[in-house]
């Protein structure tokens, strides 16, 4: 496999949200206004690249038995290091996604490309492999964050060009997240599949 | 392949791992512990200039009511007092409403802010906008009703969130009742 369709597998074939379905909770919660499906991708592309690299780098060193306890603590050791940091530098963003930050640990993409891809490949394939899924999780979530923002709050990247009387409400709550979830991953098989 | 999982391997891997990463976080955890602290000094310092009059410096205040502490502020432009900022938190609709709410030295609300809130987004969240908040700008507990119209008061509620209306009023209300506790402290002092 050659490495740049490592990166783009992530995107297209292996989506993780469009295709594997994995993180639903984050993608859901998170996806109120694009800017904070695009955060909170990158903040979870950020752990990835990490904790891939480094999961690959010692999964030799690791007992078959200890596997997922060892992932978990390096895993959520990256995740901590993210949350000081952004409370440190990003305190606005980090008060937006508040809670799904820590919960970055238990999303599932992340153990999943640590069991299926960085304990099986080299670091190099593997930080790629991060950086793909990480992409396509970001790109999914910012494309899901748009339209649910345009759609319920009249708004793009916080520029606001409808007016508040024609804003579907709904969009900017939990149903309108599930609905327009699944028209994308319509919308994302009638197109990847041709 | 993977080292042999037997009892010395697995013990050595995890405590090697766990020594590792909490040396790291330790490492971290103090290098950032200033910026924090700074960032959120700048979020407070920021709230305070929304809320009050124009002040040179605050100074922090607790006052126990029943057993509650509540975080205060006093603002002061030389030496006078121009205001102060009270702390208030209620549970709205979602969760708890907090709001930090400025009066100045007459004792009106000279404005509120709020801190933080889990309402529910376009409904209750918007409470925070001005539409809605503007109301308590200027606003004189001693002539008008901290209570939204349904009940008899002088703040329009906002439209289906009567809750969070309420659970706003009442967390004005209650800032106001520490502001009064806090200008007797403030007499007997003088």
């Amino acid at each position: 496999m050659s490495k740049f369709s490592i990166i783009t597998k992530g995107i297209v074939k292996e989506n993780p949200t469009f295709v594997l379905l994995l993180g639903m909770c984050p993608t859901l919660a998170t996806t109120t206004s694009a800017i904070n499906g695009m955060s909170m991708g990158l903040a979870t592309m950020a752990v990835l690249i990490f904790s891939n690299i480094t999961i690959s780098a010692i999964a030799r060193f690791i007992p078959d038995k200890v596997r997922i306890p060892s992932y978990i603590v390096v895993i959520a050791t990256f995740v901590t290091l993210l949350q000081l940091l952004m409370q440190a530098y990003v305190p606005d963003i980090y008060e937006t996604l508040g809670l799904f930050i820590p919960l970055i640990v238990v999303n599932c993409i992340i153990l999943g490309r640590a069991e299926a891809f960085a304990n099986k490949n080299g670091v190099v394939d593997s930080a790629l492999d991060g950086i793909g899924i990480g992409l396509g999780f970001t790109l999914a979530l910012t494309l899901l964050g748009l339209v649910r923002e345009v759609l319920g709050s009249g708004s793009l990247f916080g520029w606001k060009f409808i007016p508040a009387d024609y804003n579907i409400l709904a969009f900017v709550l939990a149903p309108g997240a599930f609905i327009v979830l699944a028209y994308l991953i319509v919308l994302f098989k009638k197109v990847t599949e041709k | 392949m993977a080292a042999k999982s037997s009892f010395k391997n697995m013990t050595l891997c995890l405590l090697t791992i766990c020594l590792v990463c909490s040396a790291l976080l330790a490492l971290v955890s103090q290098l950032t512990a200033a910026p924090i602290a700074d960032a959120q000094q700048n979020k407070t310092n920021a709230t305070l200039a929304q809320v009050l009059p124009d002040f040179d410096k605050a100074e922090l205040r607790m006052v126990t009511v029943d057993g509650t502490d509540f975080v205060c502020y006093e603002a002061k432009a030389d030496t006078s007092v121009v205001g102060y900022a009270v702390i208030s938190s209620v549970i709205g609709f979602g969760g708890t409403l907090q709001l930090m709410v400025g009066f100045d030295a007459e004792g009106k609300v000279w404005s509120t802010s709020v801190l933080s809130h889990s309402e529910t987004p376009g409904l209750g969240a918007n409470c925070v906008n001005p539409a809605f908040k503007d109301q308590f700008d200027r606003f004189d507990p001693s002539a008008k009703v901290l209570q939204v119209r349904k009940d008899g008061g002088d703040i329009d509620a906002i439209t289906a969130s009567t809750i969070t209306s309420r659970a706003y009023c009442k967390a004005v209300e209650q800032a106001c009742r520490i502001y009064q506790l806090l200008a007797v402290m403030e007499e007997s002092h003088e």
